[in-house]
């Protein structure tokens, strides 16, 4: 059973984007009930030109994680290029901590899908490829009969309802690699190969899958998509800031009383949505820390969560809005373990291709290690700090950075922790440290 | 030996080829395929691949030895994952590893003499609002307790004959 809390009750923007919960599953009847494809009908009737005019105007910014703007990155399609266009979807949600969009492909296919059929109309794709997590066995049956439905009733394949458009929407099931959630990568494991980062440039846009220009959008990107063109891209941009459109899913997980996903406005309170959605605290304890966007982003002490979850105000707190996945521990976690977890993830996930990364998050893991096993030495927050210094800015992809960014914020965040580990020989918090 | 596929697989096989441009991308789809087929990706099946995608072994052999769901050696009947990042950890992932580890009498990485389980250490599934979170072949169990999971290993004995 999955269980997702939807939004509270409080929230401004309940069920834009969060259509369903607990075990519901929207069919394609049902999204019609609920005023399906009329999104798509409106784009259908406007030139594919207005329709990126208008996802520009909404500033919808890319829900993968890097926050960049979908109507800018549409534009830098080579206008006079004679090869095909690819749309590739990325649902290989892999960010420790990121479970969003897994909701889509499980519950609500057809707003994923009909996000997709704009885009493909709006950027002239006539081929989609919707690149899934390998272990969403589940998720990809329902996209797979999403998909089915739509061709059955003549809205894609040969036309697209009845517009002399053809599109193919096909399923690519990853295989177990981190990695290829990184757009290159993922370009790479759909051609067959390994998921190895390209260089950029060029950028994808440009010279994308099978060599051609290719968009790659993220899973909610699409459903952001869907809610511009039936809404319009003023009303879009009033269900979130001014720069910063739109409604977005949040993750919340770890030591709350509530986890689950909930749906807010872009910008909302990061204490409401841990205090009023999350309904607080486990047992009430103090926080410890927060992650605020998935594994790779910068954690935050509880004096620094007066912030709103948007991508300008959670870097202004010195961190990133990432995937918006909240990680919450409280009094009594040990950083060093928590680091651990994330410290090993990555130097598992490391493609291997350039060194600093390859090399440096072994160094990561091994030196949290030895510190979690009680074999610190004096000056391994220090090595720690610079070893993932010399790894930020110097990979092919950023997942180099992903993997530094957590050490070293652990470490700065909760440096005496770190110390008392290596002074003690020993967890502070008692903990028995777990071999993996 | 000659390793073959089913006629299903075949049909599906074809079915694929027609999603892409050209052969080498069905290379992780007819993988995938294998897998399902002969359990685990030996020499032969990644041969085979080969074969009928008509692209070079080495790259098939490369693609395979790159992701981790395409096992290079036998698994059990049921393979049961625990996720073991974060906010799995943070809800007592530890303890339910251990206890699986101990009721199996196998570790991270080994399958019981009688081939019925493998047991195995994963990253975040991307269920931590529902964590810990165990994956047994394709389906996910969520919300798990160390009650939940002895009735999980109970009722998987007891039906040997399950989905794979
Ligand atoms: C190591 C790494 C892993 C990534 N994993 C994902 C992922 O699982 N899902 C995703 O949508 N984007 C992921 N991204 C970001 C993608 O490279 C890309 O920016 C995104 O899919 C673009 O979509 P958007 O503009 O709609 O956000 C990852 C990036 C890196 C560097
Ligand atoms: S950490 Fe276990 S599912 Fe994400």
């Amino acid at each position: 059973m999955t269980m997702f809390p939807t939004t509270s009750q409080t929230s401004p923007t309940r069920g834009y984007l969060l259509r369903c919960g607990n075990d519901e599953f929207i069919d394609l009847k049902r999204h019609r009930e609920l005023g399906g494809h009329a999104a798509l009908r409106k784009a259908l009737a406007m030139t594919p030109d207005a329709v990126r005019e208008q996802v520009k105007a909404a500033n919808l910014r890319g829900r993968g994680g890097a926050g960049f703007p979908a109507g800018t990155k549409w534009g830098f399609l080579p206008k006079d290029n004679p090869k095909p266009r690819y749309l590739v979807i990325n649902a290989d949600e892999g960010e420790p901590g990121t479970f969003k969009d897994r909701y889509f492909l499980d519950h609500d296919p057809h707003a994923l899908l009909e996000g997709v059929i704009i885009t493909a109309w709006a950027i002239g794709a006539h081929q989609a490829y919707i690149y899934v997590r390998g272990e969403f066995f589940r998720p990809i049956e329902r996209l797979e009969s999403a998909i089915k439905e739509l061709y059955d009733a003549g809205v894609i394949g040969k036309t697209v309802m009845g517009k002399p458009f053809d599109l193919d929407i096909v399923v690519h099931q990853g295989a177990g690699a981190y990695i290829c959630g990184e757009e290159s990568a993922l370009l790479e494991s759909i051609e067959g190969k390994p998921g190895r980062p390209r260089m950029k440039p060029p950028f994808p846009a440009v010279v994308g899958l099978f060599g051609c220009p290719t968009i790659i959008n993220n899973v909610e990107t699409m459903a952001g998509v869907r809610l511009i063109l039936e809404h319009g891209a003023d009303a879009f941009l009033a269900m979130g800031l001014p720069k910063d459109g739109g409604p977005k899913v949040f993750g919340l997980s770890g030591h709350v009383k509530r986890p689950g996903l909930y749906e807010g406005p872009m910008g909302l309170s990061l204490k409401k949505l841990i205090f009023e959605y999350g309904g607080g605290t486990i047992d009430d304890k103090p926080i410890k820390g927060v992650i605020p966007g998935g594994s790779s982003t910068a954690v935050l002490l509880p004096d620094q969560l007066d912030i709103t979850m948007d991508f300008e105000g959670v870097k202004a707190a010195g961190s990133s809005l990432g995937t918006a996945s909240v990680m919450v521990f409280t009094e009594g976690t040990c950083p060093v373990a928590v680091l651990l977890r994330i410290a090993r993830f990555y130097a598992h996930e490391s493609c291997g291709q350039c060194t600093p990364c390859r090399d440096g998050t072994g160094w990561l893991e091994r030196i949290v290690e030895s510190i979690e096993f009680g074999h610190g030495r004096p000056g391994d927050c220090d090595l720690l700090i610079s070893a993932a210094n010399q790894i930020m800015g110097n990979t092919i992809c950023a997942l180099g950075d992903a993997a530094a960014i957590p050490v070293i914020s652990f470490v700065q965040q909760f440096r005496q922790d770190f110390e008392d580990h290596i002074r003690l020989g020993a967890c502070p918090y008692g903990n028995k440290p777990e071999g993996h | 030996m000659n390793l073959a596929f089913s006629s299903d697989a075949e049909r599906r096989l074809q079915e694929l080829l027609g999603r892409y441009p050209n052969r080498q991308a069905a290379v992780i789809p007819a993988l995938h395929l294998a897998v399902r087929e002969f359990g685990y990706l030996s020499p032969e099946a990644m041969d085979l691949v080969a074969r009928r995608l008509e692209v070079p072994q080495s790259l098939v052999l490369g693609t395979a030895t790159f992701y981790t769901m395409l096992h290079k050696r036998p698994v059990g009947r049921y393979h049961i994952q625990v996720c073991m990042n974060v906010a799995c950890y943070l809800k007592g992932s530890d303890n339910l590893a251990n206890q699986l580890k101990d009721r199996l009498g196998i570790g991270f990485g080994e399958v019981t003499p009688d081939g019925m389980f493998s047991l195995e250490g994963v990253q975040c599934l991307a269920a931590c609002g529902m964590a810990p979170v165990i994956q047994v072949n394709k389906d996910y169990h969520e919300d798990m307790t160390p009650a939940k999971v002895d009735a999980l290993l109970d009722q998987l004995r007891s039906a040997p004959g399950g989905e794979k």
